[in-house]
């Protein structure tokens, strides 16, 4: 199931007896929800909005760089692609290789992280007893509405102490657990993992950690998958962070991207083009395999709300 | 031998919980809410990227801060474009939300189709934006020019850098606003759309007589949800700009907080001034969340 639409009931009709001309009314109601033609034309023309920008940028990634002033614009893929990603990797400033693998070493090493820590700490807050659980609760709300990001400055001031500044593990250890993880992961849990079940465990003699790793986490499985992927997202995409603390040698795949844009080369817009199509690339492929999971997650969330 | 395996487990059920929360609890710590805190006394000292802490300075970067022309352009730059992105942006969500709430075929795919660019890189987008937005062949001017509009100059002014940013930021976050509505939607009992529709409501007083209300809360959410997200508005204006010194513009015109604490800190290398900046930006949007929050409360109150 992917929408909570299609297992949350449904408010109850009212009864047919109380209301004598149900048929009738059912049948106006039905004509007014059904749609119109003209209801797809401006749900088409929102989808054209929508898909456009990223189709034009992969069709510019494929041509040379004047395709991207002409117009009408230019609409079907040409066949320099391999050449302009060719350009890019030899592209000293921007380090494009190098910025890439950077990218899905952090994104994927704080998915992990988050997934696991955040799991650990939902479990220990949904299910087991302890002393100032409420307390931790309201903790971890917390921490979700402070802007933490607001306290860049003196995280840079932090990473010099710790001497990794341009380093990678600057872009991985700040980010490696999430309030927001931790309460997704609660919510999870207390729904989804039944009390019967760890009782089970814990009369088995399973330690608390067995418990979590072979009772918990294997019911957790959907909810981590997108609770990795909003994170993979969050890393792969973070900006502000990265420019600030890594250097040119050593970039992640927005750190390229920015440095693309400062050089010279801000003109060459069929290289910038295959720059930002190759660093949208793994994300729209995460998004066919578990776009699904990931509408259903934000439908549930938003009830939750 | 047995009071061993009792007393391991009785150390387990004491101890787990809390080797379970202690790796968020101690990461958070240090990375999280260290460093905001931090920015407190941070932002007391003449500190700078070349000298470290260069001592006590009381409240001089605060002093600097109010009579200093910069941070307040910033700040209304920051409002400004919250202001022209949001309201379209949460409008748009609403209209295509009520539409997908309809008997629609293919939903599920206009909803995928809708979530698209909420997954796509910040900064690759801006530069595609950034290209449609150019003044001399930028696709917006060339379509404006059809309809025998001038080209505008959308990094030039105010108004218009505005306008573009807000662009880039809508394209990305109305579908998602979106599935959030819908999703509110249907959960809104059908009896009241029979009983409006018994009593003759159209389908617009329907909307804005049943749907509105019932969505209040989540369209609050939402709004607190973008606030605190857009007063830390950094990836777009900073990819909109050319050059890539934070400035915002030839006349900062769409220099954010968020640009300015960035250039401060680390382009001229006064951390201390950085600092007092973004505690201050701290405190504007905690307060924001706060008025959020009260209007949350005074409308669950109301009848």
């Amino acid at each position: 199931m992917t929408t909570p639409s299609a297992t949350a009931p449904r408010a109850p009709r009212s009864a047919p007896a109380r209301r004598p001309g149900r048929s009738p009314l059912q049948r106006r109601l039905r004509a007014l929800r059904r749609a119109a033609p003209l209801t797809y034309v401006g749900l088409l023309l929102a989808v054209f909005v929508s898909v456009f920008p990223l189709w034009w940028m992969f069709v510019i990634a494929t041509r040379t760089t004047d395709a991207a002033s002409r117009f009408p614009p230019v609409l079907l893929p040409g066949d320099r692609f391999d050449d302009n990603v060719a350009r890019l990797f030899g592209e000293a400033s921007a380090n494009f290789g190098t910025g890439l693998l950077n990218s899905f070493i952090s994104a994927g090493t704080v998915a992990v992280s988050v997934v696991l820590f955040c799991s650990m700490a939902g479990f220990a807050l949904a299910k087991l007893r302890f002393k100032g659980r409420d307390f931790f609760t309201v903790a971890v709300v917390l921490t979700m509405a402070v802007p933490v990001q607001v306290g860049i400055v003196p995280l840079l001031v932090l990473m010099e102490w710790l001497g990794w500044r341009g380093e990678l593990q600057a872009v991985i250890v700040p980010f490696l657990v999430s309030g927001f993880g931790v309460f997704m992961m609660r919510q999870y849990v207390s729904q989804g993992v039944p009390d019967e079940l760890l009782e089970a465990a814990r009369i088995d003699g399973c330690s608390t950690f067995r418990t979590y790793w072979s009772v918990v986490l294997p019911a957790l499985r959907p909810a981590m998958t997108v609770l990795g992927l909003l994170t993979f997202m969050t890393v792969w995409n973070e900006y502000v962070w990265a420019i600030a603390v890594l250097t040119p040698d050593n970039p992640t795949v927005q750190f390229s991207i920015n440095q693309l844009q400062e050089s010279a080369y801000a003109r060459d817009f069929a290289l910038m083009f295959t720059g930002a199509t190759l660093a949208t690339l793994p994300l729209l492929i995460l998004f066919v395999l578990l776009g699904r999971q990931l509408v259903g997650r934000i439908m549930e969330g938003a009830i939750k709300a | 031998m047995r009071r061993l395996t009792r007393l391991r487990a009785a150390a387990d059920t004491k101890g787990a919980p809390y080797l379970f929360i202690a790796p968020f609890f101690l990461l958070f710590g240090v990375f999280g809410l260290f460093p905001l805190l931090y920015t407190a006394w941070v932002s007391l000292h003449d500190w700078s990227l070349i000298g470290g802490n260069e001592g006590f300075a009381g409240l001089d970067n605060y002093a600097r801060l109010l009579s200093d022309e910069k941070f307040w352009n910033a700040l209304v730059n920051t409002l400004g474009i919250f202001a022209v992105a949001v309201v379209p942006q949460l409008m748009l969500a609403l209209l295509l939300a009520d539409t997908l709430n309809r008997a629609i075929r293919g939903r599920g795919l206009f909803r995928m189709a809708l979530i698209i660019p909420y997954v796509t890189s910040i900064a690759a987008m801006a530069i595609v934006f950034s290209t449609l937005f150019g003044t001399e062949f930028g696709l917006v001017n060339q379509v404006l020019g059809t309809v025998g509009i001038e080209p505008v100059n959308w990094r030039g002014g105010r108004f218009s850098s505005w306008a573009a940013i807000a662009v880039m930021i809508d394209w990305r976050w109305v579908g998602y606003n979106t599935l959030i509505y819908l999703a509110a939607m249907q959960a809104v009992p059908r009896d009241l759309y029979e009983a409006a529709a018994l009593d003759g409501a159209s389908r617009m007083r329907q909307f804005f007589q049943i749907t509105i209300p019932m969505l209040r809360p989540t369209i609050l959410f939402t709004v607190i949800v973008s606030t605190i997200g857009q007063m830390q508005l950094f990836t777009e204006p900073a990819v909109f700009d050319t050059g890539g010194a934070m400035q915002g513009g030839t006349q900062g015109q769409f220099q954010t907080v968020m640009m300015l604490v960035f250039q401060e800190a680390f382009r001229y290398g006064d951390y201390g001034y950085g600092a007092a900046i973004s505690w201050v930006l701290f405190w504007i949007i905690v307060a924001l969340g706060a008025v959020n929050a009260l209007l949350a409360r005074t409308i669950k109150g109301a009848p």
